[in-house]
């Protein structure tokens, strides 16, 4: 089996799955990689209601699946679940390596997306699963008529918190700033509800078990007093991050929080390399965006083979 | 109803049969949602992989269910999906929330070596 390719894609999200039915379509040799399965952050969206083409709301999974099918029945060749461990990026040759396998190429489009940003505190790996928590839809139900924490500010942590609240008997959110960065309206809901409190300018610096209830230190950012929460349990939603861990040494050019830097033709600032979706330096990140870049880098490829 | 590529578990008779008849069973108890979808589809992925062990999945709201959920592995377990790992009728490792390929390969590496 070939382990050469016109194109190699790293990232199975829908900018990569864009990009390689284009590809494919047009006969360049396209290897899609991704050390998870096909779909990126669409697999894991319940109801994706804005993606133009379906009337009624399509399930994530079956969004990012149908995506899968159609780059595969256009000859697409994918590699998932596969553990990358290197890349090389200069020079004419590109190549990956994941299992133990190099895989080399004259393309390589950069498609990893972006993932939920991890506090990174003492106790937050540890108890992931048995008191921490990042989805409210799945795990809400676990916390009913319980007290928890919410960390974060955003949109995303309020939005989750309010589903939140259909389950739990109270909610303290942590927040590092005093006021909240989500949209009004949803802002307003929360600092409204009765079963809601928060701890302004505060940071969570640890967390600990104490039988079944959580015990979160955090730090008050203005004075630096520590203080502890003990709750039942706490949910994170701290924003994203690029997935840009796999090419820290490559040459690649990023913006200040890491996100890859291209021009409008998702050209990256190594020659051959292209950039797109959620990984990319750019100012909206919606599954169309991603799609729209994916497209436009596979044609420039297509456009100079 | 779990709409995977993988065999459902559908009862604890057919999980005690799967257990006694298998060396290496891995067993991934969830529902349709955005922590479980990307376990399910590593464990497909990793059936081609690992053929000498069988990948499955079972409802968490099933009732029989019940046989996965009150497993004393699982007793702190806040997070979708419990995926429980069983050799030679043995629980050798269970996990509670989303896992990423890297994880799930490291603990076959572990438990089924």
């Amino acid at each position: 089996m070939s382990r050469h390719f016109d194109l190699i894609i790293i990232g199975a999200g829908p900018a990569g799955l864009a990009a390689a039915i284009y590809t494919a379509r047009a006969g360049v040799s396209t290897l899609v990689m991704d050390q998870s399965s096909a779909g990126g952050q669409v697999k894991t969206t319940h109801q994706v209601a804005n993606y133009p083409g379906f009337v009624e709301p399509v399930p994530g999974h079956q969004l990012a699946t149908a995506m899968k099918k159609q780059a595969e029945r256009y000859g697409a060749r994918f590699e998932l679940a596969a553990d990358i461990s290197a890349v090389s990026l200069t020079g004419e040759e590109k190549w990956v390596e994941a299992d133990g396998e190099r895989y080399q190429a004259r393309f390589v489009l950069i498609a990893t997306g972006s993932s939920p940003r991890l506090l990174n505190v003492p106790g937050e790996i540890e108890f992931k699963g048995t008191g921490i928590s990042y989805c409210a839809t799945c795990d809400g139900e676990f916390y009913t008529g319980k007290d928890i924490v919410v960390v974060g500010g955003g949109n995303s942590a309020m939005e989750e918190s309010l589903m939140l609240l259909q389950h739990v008997n109270s909610i303290t959110v942590i927040h590092q700033f005093d006021m909240l960065q989500a949209e009004k309206i949803t802002a307003d809901k929360m600092m409204q509800h009765p079963k809601v409190n928060f701890l302004w300018s505060h940071e969570p610096r640890g967390f600990a078990k104490e039988g079944e209830h959580m015990v979160v230190t955090a730090q008050n950012l203005k004075s630096g007093e520590l203080v502890t929460v003990t709750r039942d349990g706490v949910f994170v939603f701290v924003g994203m991050l690029p997935n840009t861990g796999l090419f820290r040494e490559a040459g690649l050019q990023t913006n200040a929080y890491g996100y890859l830097v291209t021009n409008d033709a998702m050209e990256t600032n190594l020659p051959g390399v292209y950039a797109a979706g959620d990984v990319r330096d750019k100012r909206y990140r919606q599954i169309a965006t991603a799609v729209g870049d994916g497209t436009i880098a596979s044609l420039e490829i297509i456009r100079k083979l | 109803m779990l709409y995977t590529n993988l065999e459902h578990v559908t009862s604890r008779e057919q999980l005690q049969q799967v257990i006694e008849e298998n060396e290496k069973v891995a067993v991934c108890c969830g529902r349709m949602g955005p922590m479980c979808i990307p376990v399910y589809e590593i464990f497909e992925i990793l059936r081609d992989k690992y053929p000498d062990i069988q990948f499955m999945d079972m409802e968490f709201d099933s009732p029989d269910a019940a046989v996965i959920r009150n497993l004393p592995e699982c007793s702190t377990f806040r997070g979708l999906p419990f995926t429980v790992y069983y050799r030679n009728g043995e629980v050798v490792k269970a996990t509670s929330s989303i896992q990423t390929a890297k994880q799930i390969k490291d603990i076959i590496g572990e438990v089924f070596a």
